[in-house]
């Protein structure tokens, strides 16, 4: 068979000398006490006197510290114990993730009065339980120590009886006030702003979305006479054409379309039938990534591929399109699109009026309406029109704006031209931010009346028309900050305060006190049957004008840019989170910064850098400083590194909004990356989030760009990193559905095949697992490597955050990776992710080198980390082929006794998570590692120990319903199943024996006998993109 | 003999008559004990008032019993008749209602009036003599320290005279003496006594460095003299009553102002039998009981507001460090330990110390003893090896399934 390639580095795939000798070494760092050559040992760093002085101290320093007296500790009891709250039992309460129009479904579970997780709500339709990274971060954000503690007057703390005075005052007579946020989803806050405003006649509420969809919007009125966005149902389409919407990542909802994208991904062996995923993009992206299919275009094109498209839908020839590759792509999307008509779904990310109204003429054209488009729900998401923001901006500086009400919304560092808002801002008399943090608007501000966070918050949302989810509080507000909308009512005249006005209009409509209770427990009230998808009306009056205005486009310049949002950090709103900073993304592997993308071949002309040479691709590779380039838009210029992505068009860069954020939102965000949003500019009524012309050069500079892909990584003659991924297209799989099981036979036949593997391939014994044993098993279809899983690991194993200068040594801690892994064309590759974590091997290499046994295995098939018997060797992590295992280098947590520990060798960042109010994050079932100890994923062994003693409390056997593990909670596609293999009817059993054929054990043939199975991607792809040989 | 067999006959069964009827009579009032301290306790005492009137002489106070049973079956029906007496009560309690008893009967009630006449009044009542502090068991360790070293003292003394003796032997017989080496200069002393230092030294520095962090025996004084003994053991009242959380969580936990004041705002002295710190010296327990008062913001015979409570600053007793994970509820609930096993007799202990070591050795070697609850639980029907196992005798069924055979000794059991 002929072996095919895949490679997760330049330097692998070309065999490089540096990749070869990198990944035979784990730890890159020289020794400490390494004597320099030719000198003696007494004239080394650290002679032998010395050595001996350090030892007779630290024995000294032990004594001492031994024999100081047991500290005294007090025990106090509650006052007056509330009866249902029991000391170290958890509790659950739903509530709801919204920030700037996001709205996610969850449960939060409180320990001891303090939030410390947010899991997926299952109850809610629209999430069905998944999160994304961004919900499972934000209860970081609940303790972030750069939160607003009190309102301030002009920058000084003053009561909130004192402010509502002088606002009073400053509203008095003031005629035209407006009320300026994000979107709101909350029916309730509507109802509370229109109040507000009904009593300062001349008011208005404005929404501005800092990356919005008014080209959606807008659109959508024209044709279908209806300012909103239709519900979509990927799981209903058979073909998915995206023209640059990154719906997996950050469009519009993407948990939602994540979930519904992956039911049609998910395989049945038996009849084996996938969806297929067409994308044209410019710059590689999450959802690109996962596309079966990907063409790369120039972002000038977006309108005319549109264009073409509709054309050859509706059976005409396809013009305007001088690219042949690209014109194919066109030709065979419009095929699956007829092909599957009333299952078929085109998107597009543009935020040009035009291109939306063609896109809609297309979804029209192929019977989207009904099927896979839902006029009956519509998703609120996104509400801003960007023409009326500019609007405002015009009337404040024309001094037309008395007072300035500003909730979530942040134009002075996300509006295009941020400078014209700070001049508008500087003529309203009042201005009044609710913002959490002193951000870039808010230190603008007059007055700042901080907002509680949603974990503190009562409230409700309706992201999807007809879909509500309640907000309850799950901790009493740590500061003095109070809900905007209960300023908003105070100003209104209103005795009435939110919680009572929430209360009154959901009693009103759920039946009462008992409705209102119930609806509040489930944290979500849906609709009492969901309706089919219903279309609506097209007016396609408005498609020939919207054609030809994209036919008559400028033509792209040389080279052209394209601003996009990173997964974690959205518009910015992350940027301040060190969960989300240090969270991989999915597609550049980077942390800590925002960056230029370049295409390999751009790489060639602009920075010098030819990946086919080896010498050159390693330099650029294996040295973290990367060429920084400087980018000019319109007479503004940013310089920035340039990452070199394969998957993005030649003639194209990309940047990612949300960086260079003011550093009084946070210490993670100081000095991180720079603002992108000034390249944007304002066409017609929508922002722009692209340039067709724009200059880049290379300048001598450097900059470390802290990338984990390289990291981790590992290659003997005996696990050779091909082997790690398997991939086979749909059209090779039903030809032949076997091959990977064949492939895994052969291997395995010098020792025994693949059923007697286990027995005959090794001389340890065999173990008896009576009881229960573990299995995880990951789906790779349903992956798409969004980064949940990576986060919601973090907030439950207490893994802590070691900073971009410690990232750039490779010592992140993250128990959980995604690897991301190319095959095919290096201008345009195949991406595969791979969640990696510890794969529990039953005959773990870890277990046998360690010394003082830290490591060992568990009857139940754990493979075992004791770290207060860890010293440190690294021998584990040394021998793990997966390399899994993650080292303290220094005291990131704070759990050393001696503060000395942590000055001067972690920065900031990871100084302020010792903080004591960001420790309350910390979960106090599982151990807060020191220095010097080895951590790994435990599969979640507290909740484990916890499910069992459920059951065993019940007297009843485990079943999966009481367990699941962090990572597997998060994920918005079911990619993770996990339970009791020993257990023919858990999920994990079942997924193991309904898919021989896709399962496979990474690095199998070692022998190391893994309680991980993957399941193979399998890729949509036809016979002529023949793919799929592996080792 | 006939008349004598008749009187016989009439005085047993007149007798039994009488044994029949004082025990219908203090069956009665041992019901009314029982009822009045499940029902009435909590706001009411016999000769004293507290949230309620003090309960002596209540028949002498309403004449009518039938008015008196519909009043303590529904109060506040009763107040709406418009009895002037229990009008004026009901205002002089600050016009706090008295809970509704519609489950007591009638006989119940009087059950109770029974018992209350039974109650002597305080000060006729002669406390119970104190057992005194049981005589401190000597320990014979000293004396035998003393011994050993007047013991050794006199080897040297003998040894020294022995070798005075050999030398005046030698120089009788004329044979030479060796010259005299001073016993500290002496080789084999100083080997022996380096080995001695040795042994002595590593068992010391051993046992000590194992002990770090260890505290068997830990008493700490705490803010009120709270006696186990008291409570758990002459009262027997149930551990789980004030330590719930030990069967639904992790932690046991220490009872709240709230639970303490669920019995005593009724309970305000302390008339037991007399105590004594570990000094000697005798508590009053009255003045403890105040204590708490002060804690709870209470005054007796006045209402109380629990929101004025102040928690207790309770010195924790038994600590773990922080990388052992221990869960209460699964040994009370799901493994039915007893609390002593781990916590010592704490029915005997006034205060309170730390029993066990709370050693890993000492943990392990429970979980390889321990029998699981492995029939009983249904948990365990997954294990159906050992099921079949313990049936065919492969398994020895007096060892049965230790916590061991099931994992209870691995690494993550515990730490993680």
């Amino acid at each position: 068979m002929e072996q095919k390639k895949i490679w997760q580095s330049f330097g692998e795939l070309n065999q490089s000398e540096a990749y070869n000798k990198d990944v035979k070494d784990e730890f890159k760092e020289e020794l400490p006490f390494v004597a320099e050559e030719g000198k003696s040992f007494l004239e080394a760093k650290a002679p032998r006197r010395d050595f001996l002085k350090y030892l007779g101290f630290s024995t000294a320093a032990a004594a001492a510290a031994a024999s100081c007296e047991m500290p005294v500790k007090k025990s106090i009891p509650f006052a007056n114990r509330p009866e249902d709250i029991v000391p170290g039992v958890s509790k659950y309460y739903a509530t709801t993730y919204v920030q700037d129009g996001d709205v996610v479904s969850v449960v939060a579970k409180v320990r001891d009065g303090r939030p410390i997780k947010l899991e997926g709500n299952d109850l809610s339709p629209v999430t069905g339980g998944g999160t994304s990274a961004r919900v499972q971060a934000s209860v970081l954000d609940l303790y972030d120590t750069a939160r607003l503690r009190f309102p301030t007057i002009n920058g000084s703390e003053v009561t909130f009886d004192a402010a509502d005075k002088s606002i009073a005052d400053a509203l008095k007579d003031n005629r035209n006030v407006v009320v300026l946020t994000s979107t709101i989803t909350s029916p309730t806050t509507k109802d509370a702003i229109a109040q507000f405003l009904a009593k300062y006649p001349g008011g208005r509420h404005v929404t501005y979305d800092a990356v919005s969809y008014s080209g959606m919007l807008l659109a959508n009125e024209l044709t279908y006479g209806k300012k909103a966005i239709p519900s979509y149902q990927f799981n209903n389409a058979k073909a998915i054409v995206s023209i640059g919407a990154d719906f997996l990542g950050t469009w519009l909802s993407p948990v939602e379309f994540a979930k519904q994208y992956a039911t049609g991904k998910k395989i049945n062996e038996k009849n084996p039938s996938m969806s297929k995923h067409i994308h044209f993009e410019s710059v590689a992206s999450l959802t690109g990534s996962n596309a079966d299919e990907k063409y790369l275009h120039r972002p000038s094109e977006t309108g005319a591929i549109a264009a073409a498209l509709l054309s050859a839908v509706n059976g005409a020839a396809i013009t305007g399109i001088s690219n042949e590759k690209l014109k194919a792509g066109i030709a065979k999307a419009a095929k699956e699109l007829l092909e599957n008509k009333g299952a078929a779904l085109v998107v597009s990310g543009s935020n040009d009026v035009n291109v939306q109204v063609i896109v809609n003429a297309i979804n029209e054209a192929v019977g989207a309406g009904g099927k896979t488009i839902n006029w009956a729900s519509t998703l609120n998401y996104r509400q801003g029109v960007d023409a009326d923001f500019a609007q405002l901006v015009e009337d404040m500086n024309a001094g037309k704006v008395g007072a300035l009400l500003i909730h979530g919304a942040n134009p002075a560092y996300t509006w295009y031209d941020a400078d014209k808002f700070v001049a508008g801002l500087k003529k309203v008399t009042t201005s009044i931010s609710f913002n959490t943090k002193v951000d870039e608007t808010a230190t603008l501000c007059k007055f700042v009346l901080p907002d509680h966070h949603f974990l503190e918050s009562w409230g409700d949302a309706e992201a999807k028309s007809g879909y509500y989810s309640l907000i309850q509080p799950t901790i009493y507000p740590l500061f003095k900050t109070r809900q905007w909308q209960d300023s908003l009512l105070k100003w209104s005249g209103d005795s009435k305060d939110y919680l009572a006005v929430v209360k009154n209009y959901w009693s009103a409509k759920v039946g009462g006190e008992t409705g209102w209770d119930k609806a509040l427990q489930a944290g979500v009230i849906n609709p009492t049957t969901i309706a089919n998808p219903t279309g609506a009306s097209f007016n396609s009056s408005a498609v020939a004008a919207a054609v030809a205005a994209v036919s008559s486009a400028k033509k792209g310049g040389k080279i052209e840019l394209v601003l996009y949002e990173k997964i974690g950090i959205g518009a910015g709103q992350g940027a301040s989170n060190p969960w989300l900073q240090e969270l991989p993304d999915p597609v550049t592997r980077a942390t800590w910064d925002n960056y230029v993308i370049v295409s390999p071949a751009m790489a060639k002309t602009l920075l010098n850098i030819d990946l086919n040479d080896n010498g050159q691709a390693d330099a650029y590779e294996v040295n973290p400083p990367k060429k920084v380039v400087k980018v000019t838009v319109n007479g503004k210029s940013i310089e920035l590194p340039a990452l070199i992505i394969p998957g993005t068009q030649v003639d194209t860069i990309g940047i990612a909004v949300g960086y260079g954020r003011s550093e009084n939102i946070g210490k993670a965000a100081a000095g991180v990356g720079k603002n992108a949003f000034p390249l944007a500019s304002l066409a017609g009524a929508s922002v722009n989030f692209s340039n067709a012309d724009v200059t880049v050069v290379a300048t001598e500079e450097k900059y470390p760009v802290a990338l984990t892909q390289t990291h981790s990584r590992y290659d003997t003659a005996q696990g050779n990193r091909t082997e790690v991924m398997k991939e086979i297209s749909l059209a090779e799989y039903k030809a032949n559905p076997t091959e990977i099981r064949e492939d895994r036979e052969a291997e395995l036949k010098p020792y025994g095949g693949l059923e007697k593997f286990e027995g005959q391939g090794t001389i340890y014994p065999v173990y008896d697992r009576p009881g229960i044993k573990w299995g995880m098993s990951v789906d790779l279809n349903s992956c798409n490597g969004c980064g949940a899983c990576v986060v919601a690991c973090n907030a439950e194993n207490n893994v802590s955050v070691v900073g971009k200068p410690e990232v750039l040594r490779g010592h992140e801690m993250h128990w959980l990776r995604i690897d991301r892994y190319y095959s095919g064309d290096m201008e345009n590759p195949n991406v595969v992710f791979q969640p990696l974590m510890c794969q529990h091997c039953d005959n773990a290499p870890c277990e046998n080198v360690c010394p003082v046994a830290a490591t060992n295995h568990s009857s139940e098939g754990l493979n075992q980390m004791t770290y207060n018997r860890c010293i440190g060797t690294r021998y584990c992590a040394n021998n793990c082929p997966y390399k899994v295992r993650r080292f303290n280098w220094a005291d990131y947590t704070g759990a050393d006794s001696f503060p000395d520990n942590q000055e001067g060798i972690v920065n900031d960042v990871v100084l302020n998570m010792s903080d004591d109010l960001t420790r309350m994050v910390l979960n106090p079932d599982v151990t807060v590692r020191s220095r010097g100890v080895i951590e790994k994923c435990s599969f979640c062994v507290q909740r484990l120990q916890e499910s069992k003693l459920n059951a065993k409390k019940e007297s009843r056997p485990m079943v999966d319903s009481d367990l699941k593990v962090a990572c597997q909670q998060s994920c918005p596609t079911n990619a993770i199943n996990f339970g009791n293999a020993n257990d023919k009817n858990s999920a994990v059993s079942k997924v193991r024996v309904d898919n021989p054929n896709r399962q496979f054990y990474v690095l199998e043939q070692l022998h190391v006998l893994p309680n991980v199975t993957y399941l193979a991607k399998v890729r949509n792809q036809d016979e002529e993109k023949k793919e799929g040989a592996h080792a | 003999m006939i008349s004598y067999r008749r009187i016989s006959k009439a005085v047993l069964l007149s007798s039994l008559l009488f044994l029949g009827a004082s025990f219908a009579m203090t069956a009665t009032a041992q019901d009314g004990k029982t009822l009045f301290s499940t029902n009435c306790a909590s706001c009411h005492a016999v000769h004293k008032k507290l949230t309620g009137p003090a309960l002596a002489g209540v028949e002498d106070r309403w004449p009518d019993k039938a008015k008196l049973h519909a009043w303590v079956k529904n109060s506040a029906a009763f107040l709406k008749t418009g009895d002037t007496y229990a009008n004026n009560l009901y205002v002089e309690f600050n016009k706090t209602s008295m809970t509704q008893f519609p489950g007591l009967a009638d006989k119940d009630i009087d059950a109770i009036l029974a018992y209350i006449k039974t109650v002597p009044a305080p000060g006729s009542e002669k406390p119970a003599a104190g057992a005194g502090a049981p005589a401190a068991e000597g320990d014979n360790t000293l004396l035998f320290g003393v011994l050993s070293l007047i013991l050794a003292v006199v080897a040297l003394i003998l040894m020294q005279v022995n070798s005075n003796l050999k030398k005046l032997a030698n120089e009788r017989a004329g044979e030479p003496n060796e010259t005299p080496v001073s016993f500290w200069k002496h080789k084999s002393y100083i080997t022996l006594g380096t080995i001695l230092l040795f042994i002595v030294g590593g068992y010391l520095t051993t046992k000590g460095a194992m002990g770090l962090g260890r505290s068997q025996n830990y008493q700490p004084v705490q803010p009120i003299y709270y006696s186990h003994k008291v409570h758990a053991g002459i009262n027997q009242i149930n551990c789980l009553y004030c330590h719930g959380g030990a069967q639904e969580g992790k932690h046991s936990n220490i009872p709240s102002v709230n639970i303490c004041m669920n019995c005593h705002l009724a309970i305000n002295e302390y008339k037991g039998e007399k105590i004594y710190t570990e000094e000697g010296v005798e508590v009053n327990g009255t003045a403890e009981i105040q204590k708490l008062y002060k804690y709870a913001g209470f005054e007796f015979g006045k209402l109380w507001d629990a929101t004025q409570a102040k928690p207790i600053e309770w010195t924790r007793i038994h600590n773990l460090p922080d990388h052992v994970y221990f869960n209460h509820s699964q040994h009370v609930k799901a493994g039915k330990v007893q609390c002593q096993t781990c916590h010592g007799d704490i029915t005997k202990m006034d205060e309170v110390k730390q029993f066990a070591d709370l050693s890993m050795g000492w943990c392990i070697n429970c979980h390889r003893e321990t029998k699981v609850q492995f029939k009983d639980n249904g948990f365990y029907s997954i294990y159906e090896k050992y099921h079949q196992d313990l049936k065919s005798g492969k398994i020895d069924s007096t060892k049965g399934i230790t916590v061991e055979s099931i994992g209870g000794t691995e690494c993550q059991k515990c730490h993680y």
